[in-house]
């Protein structure tokens, strides 16, 4: 029986008595190479699970640093290939930390769906989060992807209703609900929605699976505030543009 | 609500827009059944829009090309020049009634940004346009109107800087601001229920025209030829004759520089099975899944990707969609402009090429019903930049022949 990484990084995290850490990374920004060594810089410093972004053409999500990023990876050329060579790489260093594939739809169904289950397994992939698959389109990616042990993560956003995400939540219990702290694209903000905490509350009683927030997360202060009422936290754009602007992120991750 | 087309269509959203989405799904479907929302739209559509639009035969064209009578829909009469304000009225009256107040919009050639800016003003509510910044320098003059008209509009910089990235854009607000925000989309392209809710507007384009073929003619038409961008214009003209089965349907797809040279904005002959803007589709992509650029000398072709209707009535055989290359649709609107009188948008010249090319070869009995979407009035220094780089063209290819 394949280990569920997914549950097990959550379970670690619970244990230590902390929320467990997703990271995004936009990969081919600034370059391939060092997506990799970001992602080395990541685990080490603390992220439990990294979800790896593939760059495509028409993000619309997205907010202006993750956009950015992703024009320049395509720039030079990076591919969803490229991503799930780069996966493979990754998992022979770091065989416990669970892989996230993070784009749009239209790269895998360019790919086809068995195709891309069969290439995303063998490179020891975890999940897929494709942002624009919402609960009534998914089942065509994730009846091919379950039979190759792999799972989908669901979005959840600030007006989608609780039966809904009860709902969102059924046939992958194996993986963690990402849900969306603001009405809009991705991007860091100085302040979370004062009405994020009961929102977070009122979701995790709905279901048994982790859940983690994300959408504007950067400091230390908004994770630990929103580990109190999430499994996880997920920072993405201030990860990114730290990497663009310095090449590296080694050392504190959060501001 | 109707979801899917065949194999096409859906709803292929970020999750923040499922909610507006359902929501907008509700209040369309109680519109269409509220007597006084039909009533409204005709009312608007008659006192304001100028409809019905009448139907022009080409006596001069259709004699010079001796073989079938061309017959064209005039849209482009309507007040602001094209089909596309029966649509932003359609949605407009959408967004009054569900209490929106702002309305957003996307524009290529800039018709239906002038399209929505007009009911924006009439309706009294503010507006924002997105628009390509390449296309925002090739069509200057629509800007202005829409700036005249007290729309924002916004030039989209990033990506191709064109129509499908003013489209990112305005998701993005969308996504924003959804709560008090209505995305007026101009085609039947995007998530359900936008492609069967600007059909239905537009349908008013093919009612109309059976009608009056039957009045002046006492027959249908034998073809029913339109232009397809995104398609709205298209499916209007068809959604009138979808169940004659005798007349046929002709969608006319850009070719640009010609299929072959990969510069077009041919999605249905040029492109595979994708999935953008909250449909999937037939799209202009790369091997690995990303959006091609498009081109075609008419900014309102100029789209990667087509409704998901279109697609369906294509894999079905009820319509076919053939490619008009930009030499072909400039010669036709210069073909208009001089046996006619009639100035015709670049857009719909390319059905009016189609028909030109199919006339000659038809019986004199036959009518060929062209939609003529919109007046050229928008396009006149493109064409007369068209024609003097074709015309450098030729001259520096004669100089190095001699």
């Amino acid at each position: 029986m394949k280990a569920n990484r997914i549950a097990n990084a959550f379970a670690r995290a619970k244990a230590e008595g902390r929320p467990a850490f997703v990271a995004y990374l936009t990969i081919g920004y600034p370059t391939l190479a060092k997506s990799e060594a970001a992602i080395d810089q990541l685990i080490a410093g603390g992220a439990d699970i990294i979800e790896f972004g593939v760059p495509f053409s028409d993000p619309f999500a997205d907010g202006a640093v993750i956009r950015a990023a992703a024009y320049e990876a395509l720039r030079q050329g990076v591919t969803l290939d490229n991503a799930l060579a780069l996966a493979a790489r990754v998992r022979a260093k770091h065989p416990d930390t669970p892989i996230v594939v993070f784009s749009y739809y239209n790269l895998i169904l360019s790919k086809g769906p068995e195709a891309f289950a069969a290439a995303a397994e063998a490179a020891g992939a975890d999940a897929v989060l494709a942002v624009d698959l919402p609960l009534e389109e998914r089942d065509e990616l994730l009846s091919v992807l379950k039979p190759h042990g792999l799972t989908m993560v669901p979005l959840i956003a600030p007006n989608t209703p609780i039966e809904r995400v009860v709902e969102s939540a059924k046939g992958v219990e194996d993986s963690f609900l990402y849900v969306i702290t603001v009405k809009g694209i991705t991007g860091a903000r100085a302040e979370l929605p004062p009405e994020l905490t009961d929102r977070l509350d009122a979701i995790r009683a709905a279901v048994s699976m982790p859940i983690a927030a994300g959408f504007g997360v950067s400091t230390k202060a908004q994770a630990a505030e929103i580990g109190r009422h999430a499994d996880g936290f997920i920072v993405g754009s201030a990860l990114v543009k730290r990497l663009g602007e310095t090449g590296s992120l080694e050392g504190d991750l959060l501001a | 609500m109707k979801t899917h087309y065949g194999t096409y269509g859906g709803q292929y959203v970020a999750e923040t827009l499922m909610k507006p989405l359902a929501d907008m799904a509700v209040a369309y479907d109680e519109a269409k059944a509220d007597p006084a929302f039909k009533r409204e739209f005709d009312e608007i559509l008659r006192d304001y829009v100028g409809r019905e639009s009448p139907l022009t035969v080409c006596r001069r064209l259709s004699a010079h090309l001796g073989g079938a009578q061309i017959v064209l829909k005039r849209e482009d009469l309507n007040h602001t020049g094209a089909h596309k304000v029966n649509n932003t009225i359609g949605q407009a009256l959408l967004a009054r009634r569900m209490g929106k107040k702002r309305l957003i919009a996307e524009t290529g050639a800039g018709m239906h940004g002038v399209a929505t800016a007009t009911v924006a003003a009439l309706f009294g509510m503010p507006c924002e346009v997105y628009m390509g910044a390449i296309d925002v320098k090739r069509q200057a003059p629509n800007v202005a109107r829409m700036e005249m008209l007290g729309a924002k509009v916004h030039a989209v910089e990033e990506g191709s800087a064109t129509l499908k990235d003013a489209m990112n854009e305005a998701i993005r607000d969308w996504v924003t601001n959804c709560d008090d925000t209505f995305y007026v989309i101009g085609t039947v392209a995007g998530p359900a229920p936008y492609p069967e809710m600007v059909r239905d507007f537009q349908s008013v384009i093919g009612v109309e025209a059976r009608r009056q073929c039957l009045e002046k003619f006492g027959r249908l038409p034998d073809q029913a030829i339109a232009c397809v961008g995104g398609g709205s214009n298209a499916m209007g003209l068809f959604a009138g004759f979808i169940d004659d089965a005798d007349v046929r349907l002709v969608g006319v797809e850009a070719g640009g520089k010609g299929l072959a040279t990969g510069e077009h904005a041919a999605s249905i002959n040029g492109g595979r099975l994708g999935v953008l803007h909250g449909a999937k589709t037939m799209l202009l992509q790369t091997d690995d899944g990303n959006i091609l650029d498009t081109y075609s000398v008419s900014a309102g072709l100029d789209y990667p990707g087509v409704g998901p209707e279109h697609c369906h009535l294509h894999d079905t055989g009820r319509a076919e969609y053939s490619v008009i290359n930009d030499d072909e649709a400039v010669a036709a609107f210069d073909a208009l402009c001089r046996f006619e009188g009639i100035i015709p948008a670049l857009e719909s010249s390319h059905a009016l090429a189609e028909a030109i090319k199919r006339a000659p070869s038809l019986p004199k009995d036959t009518i060929l019903l062209v939609n003529l979407s919109g007046r050229g009035d928008k396009d006149m220094e493109n064409i007369m930049k068209w024609k003097e780089s074709r015309r450098s063209a030729s001259g520096s290819s004669a100089k190095s022949e001699g």
